[in-house]
């Protein structure tokens, strides 16, 4: 049993580049940075910015394309002065194929 | 009691276990060495040197004839084992020997990967890991030709290798720069800057589709854009595999490589394996100090001593005379890593430091790596750095002293390099300026001439200033791009035209940048500058651009998107509406407004339906509006002496043509044009960025109006008497404004800045200066007048930005 799902190949995205996953909880934003690490990352954060994935990357960060907050990849959090955090998930490369977690992707909504 | 030992691979690593044996208790195994190559241990990592001609094989022989007889280890070369029976514990060879043994070592090493591409098995296409491959690349000489696929080490060294030997050599890499696992963008540019002034042509991003063959041999490499690279020899470099296929077939368990422990022990007690054969702990190795630490472990362990085998830091060196380059540990940003990033334009240096809670975890260099290995030894011995953070990068020889000079990049202007282009002065004539006793701005300008017309080289010439004079001369304060350079707008684009610079990265390390790449400030602002300055040879970077840009639409509140269709003029036809309106049929467009330019705006599409919808729109022959750009919108007019009793001149007709003319410029910031048919002024014109008025004696060119954040009503640029004279001075002023803005300025901005009388100077008294802007406007045009829709929709341009990458909201929740 695995606890990773494949979910396409590393050149599906370009460098610097990103994607959504679409999930029963809502979109997922995996990134490939200008180093080809990848990221995944909720799309939104309510109220505050989104959709994430049509962002400029910089290093491993992704800069809002609604109000310009900018986003730490690697923790989702906002850096700067303002405060919010998106949820970020396992993912990883393995022999040029994008895995992320699982439990990420196939759990639906709690209530 | 000896017991035996049987070797599986003449490796660098068993042989290292051999070593350690010997040295250790020579009595304690009789050792015999099977090797599928013809040959026992030599020092694979030395091939380059072999291939470029500063080695040769004896040289890099580690264990010869007489060494293993003196060692008393019984050689079997070229022989392969066939089987293991792990329970009688014996191995057979290839011709039906069985041998039995006590501890069984693997060291079956690595297979190079070979991709899978339609006539990968023609003669001429061979992989670089053995001495066979070397020597088939050394018979190549002048007038012959090789591509390498694979820009990582071992494929840029083979590519040296054999362009050391007059070979006329092509790179393909995949990723957008060379070495991306060792090196990031930045030192990727000047390796590649190395590696092209050898000669080599190298081309990142490039996917191959298939190697093509004549008589079974293989005469060029096809790259999915269709370009054909004709070549004797292809040598694909990219990435090994562990060698497990014996190891699989006698039981012991296998990942992706031979499973080891701390031990080097496999799943079987009587089996160990080292070197690149093996997986510990879900890595996989391929440099050589972990191999020989393997090494040390595996023969302590084979002689019944406790030893742990540790995962360490390792580093890299490009064994490639010229490239100086290094890299050790984790470069990569993260939460509570900062950077500390040293450029030396005029030598070529680049160094970037990434420190975490006061200790170095990654080091990248290029051009300067002396203090490589001192980086490296605070890496592994995390040592505290917050005492001499200041002037780490500056290395073990220095500490304390003067910081970062910011003027490097000024300083490092040839003498001929212009700095003011309304008067064409070079940095060679301001300098001798300043030394003739023109020692503040001013004096410059009155003496040279240099910024005393737009004003723009005025931060240039205050950094000659400095450079010149040093501390005599005291900087004016001047508005930097961003946080991550100490230039302002306007220095960039003067540099980025003086040094011809053609690519982010490059002018990012030539100007001194202190970030490693940028951010979604400045990388927009050099993505314009590039586009304006190198029409044609400069590949549009759609990752530096803002969403609307990237994507072709205007995003909305709720991610969604707006199209509007181009209208010239704001005339529209029957069928253009129709196509409209089944196009807001079919997509359910929740909103469909008239714009304030007279166009028709479609809001609230689906990212993903935004090609089809294009495609639909494309049909009826519309293309995009650019709605979204910085760059020209619309023109408005209106009807004009076609309908209108006080129409002096065919406005609508104006206004076409040169939205015919414009249409896909892209610009510092949008740009709003008007055509009037008469003073009355229906369209608005007067607070346009450009707007022409009609009257009965000729046009009205009108110019720098707004009417947004600020209010600004146009200012009177000149009257001509033609349509052709009309066209030909907005052109012009569009391009002085594409050529002179900071990014992000509207034309208002810049003109108070500039003056408008100098813009006269340039466009209306001087009609040669017209025709040239205009000649270099249309010249643009060639390369930017696509419709970017057409290209999405019907050639699949960019068709990973509107698809989700994995959709699980349609696989069924269980």
């Amino acid at each position: 049993m695995s606890d990773f799902i494949d979910i396409g190949s590393v050149t599906d995205i370009p460098l610097r580049g990103a994607r959504v996953v679409r999930t029963h909880r809502g979109d997922i934003a995996v990134f490939r940075t200008a180093t080809s690490d990848v990221f995944a990352l909720d799309e939104y954060l309510p109220g505050k910015a989104g959709p994430l994935s049509n962002g400029i990357q910089h290093d491993n960060k992704v800069t809002d394309p609604m109000r310009n907050w900018v986003f730490d990849l690697t923790t989702g959090e906002a850096l700067g002065a303002d405060e919010g955090t998106v949820a970020t998930y396992p993912i990883k490369l393995e022999d040029g194929r994008i895995l992320i977690a699982a439990s990420a992707v196939t759990a639906v909504a709690a209530e | 009691m000896t017991e035996k030992l049987v070797i599986i691979g003449a490796g660098m690593a068993s042989g290292r276990v051999i070593e350690h044996l010997r040295d250790a208790d020579p009595e304690a195994y009789d050792i015999t060495l099977f090797n599928a190559e013809p040959r026992g241990n030599y020092n694979r990592i030395m091939l380059s040197p072999v291939l470029s001609g500063d080695k040769t094989y004896q040289e890099i022989v580690i264990h010869d004839a007489d060494w293993y007889e003196e060692n008393g280890v019984t050689c079997r070369f070229g022989e392969k084992i066939a089987s293991v029976d792990t329970a009688a514990k014996t191995v057979t060879a290839d011709n039906g020997d069985v041998l039995a043994y006590d501890k069984l070592l693997f060291g079956t090493g690595s297979n190079p990967f070979i991709i899978p591409l339609p006539g990968h098995d023609l003669e001429g296409v061979i992989a670089y890991r053995d001495l066979e491959d070397t020597q088939r690349m050394m018979g190549l000489g002048k007038g012959h030709s090789a591509v390498v696929i694979g820009g990582g080490l071992l494929g840029l060294e083979a590519a040296a290798g054999m362009a050391a030997r007059g070979v006329d050599v092509t790179v393909i890499h995949i990723m957008g720069h060379l070495m991306e696992r060792q090196l990031d963008e930045a030192a990727g540019y000047l390796l590649r800057r190395a590696l092209v002034d050898k000669g080599i042509t190298v081309k990142c991003s490039a996917n191959s589709k298939e190697i093509l063959g004549e008589d079974g041999k293989v005469r060029a490499l096809l790259l999915d854009d269709g370009t054909e690279i004709p070549c004797d020899l292809l040598v694909m470099a990219v990435g090994i595999r562990p060698n497990t296929a014996l190891a699989n077939e006698s039981g012991i368990m296998v990942g992706r490589g031979i499973h080891v422990d701390d031990q080097m022990l496999t799943s079987n007690e009587n089996i160990l394996a080292v070197g690149e054969c093996v997986e510990h702990n879900g890595a996989l190795f391929g440099l050589v100090a972990p191999l020989y630490e393997q090494a040390k472990v595996a023969a302590k362990t084979l002689l019944e001593e406790e030893a742990i085998f540790v995962q360490k830091e390792v580093s890299t060196k490009l064994k490639v005379t010229g490239c100086d380059l290094f890299s050790a540990g984790d470069f990569a940003e993260g939460e509570n890593r900062e950077d500390i990033i040293f450029r030396d334009p005029a030598r070529g240096v680049y160094k970037r430091l990434v420190i975490e809670n006061n200790t170095l975890v990654g080091a990248v260099m290029y051009g300067d790596t002396d203090d490589g290995s001192w980086f490296f030894g605070l890496i592994k011995d995390a040592t505290d750095i917050s005492e001499m953070r200041d002037t780490l990068i500056f290395g073990p020889a220095y500490q304390g002293g003067s910081s970062m000079d910011p003027l490097a990049a000024v300083a490092a202007l040839p003498d001929d390099a212009e700095i003011c282009g309304c008067n064409g002065i070079s940095k060679g004539q301001v300098v001798a300026a300043i030394n003739a006793g023109a020692h503040t701005l001013d004096a410059v300008k009155a003496n040279s001439k240099a910024a005393s017309s737009c004003g723009s080289c005025a931060g240039l010439v205050a950094d000659l200033l400095g450079v010149t004079l040093g501390d005599d001369f005291k900087m004016p304060e001047k508005e930097v791009i961003c946080k991550c350079s100490d230039l302002s707008h306007d220095d960039v684009r003067k540099l980025i035209v003086a040094k011809e610079l053609k690519s982010i990265p490059q002018a990012m390390q030539e100007l001194d940048w202190k970030t490693s790449c940028g951010c979604h400030v400045c990388r927009p602002a050099l993505n314009y500058y590039m586009v304006c300055a190198w029409p044609g040879a400069y590949e549009d970077d759609g990752k530096s651009r803002f969403i609307n840009e990237r994507v072709h639409a205007n995003i909305q509140k709720d991610g969604t998107y707006s199209v509007v269709p181009r209208m010239l003029g704001g005339i529209t036809t029957p069928d253009e509406l129709r196509a409209i309106a089944d196009a807001a049929d079919k997509y359910d467009v929740p909103t469909v407004k008239v714009t304030g330019g007279q166009r028709i705006d479609l809001l609230g599409i689906k990212k993903e339906d935004l090609p089809s919808i294009w495609y639909d729109l494309g049909k009826a022959g519309m293309m995009s509006g650019q709605a979204y750009a910085k760059g020209l919108r619309t023109v408005k007019t209106c009807v004009g002496t076609e309908h209108c009793r006080f129409g002096t001149q065919d406005s609508t007709g104006l206004g076409i043509k040169i939205e015919e003319a414009m249409w896909g410029a892209w610009s510092p910031h949008k740009f709003k044009l008007a055509v009037s048919g008469c003073p009355r002024n229906c369209a608005e014109a007067t607070c346009k960025d450009l707007g022409i008025i009609c009257v009965d004696s000729g046009y009205q060119i009108l110019v720098g109006g707004a009417a947004g954040l600020d209010l600004r009503e146009t200012e009177l640029l000149v009257q001509v008497a033609t349509e052709e004279e009309a066209i030909e001075v907005s052109c012009a002023f569009y391009q002085l404004y594409r050529e002179g803005a900071q990014y992000l300025h509207r034309p208002y901005k810049w003109i108070a800045k500039v003056g408008l009388d100098w813009i006269k100077e340039q466009i209306v008294d001087d009609l040669e200066n017209r025709k040239e802007k205009a000649a270099k406007f249309h010249y643009s045009q060639k390369f930017y007048q696509v419709d970017p829709w057409a290209e999405r929709a019907k050639q699949g341009v960019d068709a990973h930005e509107f698809t989700p990458l994995a959709d699980f909201t349609k696989v069924a929740a269980e």
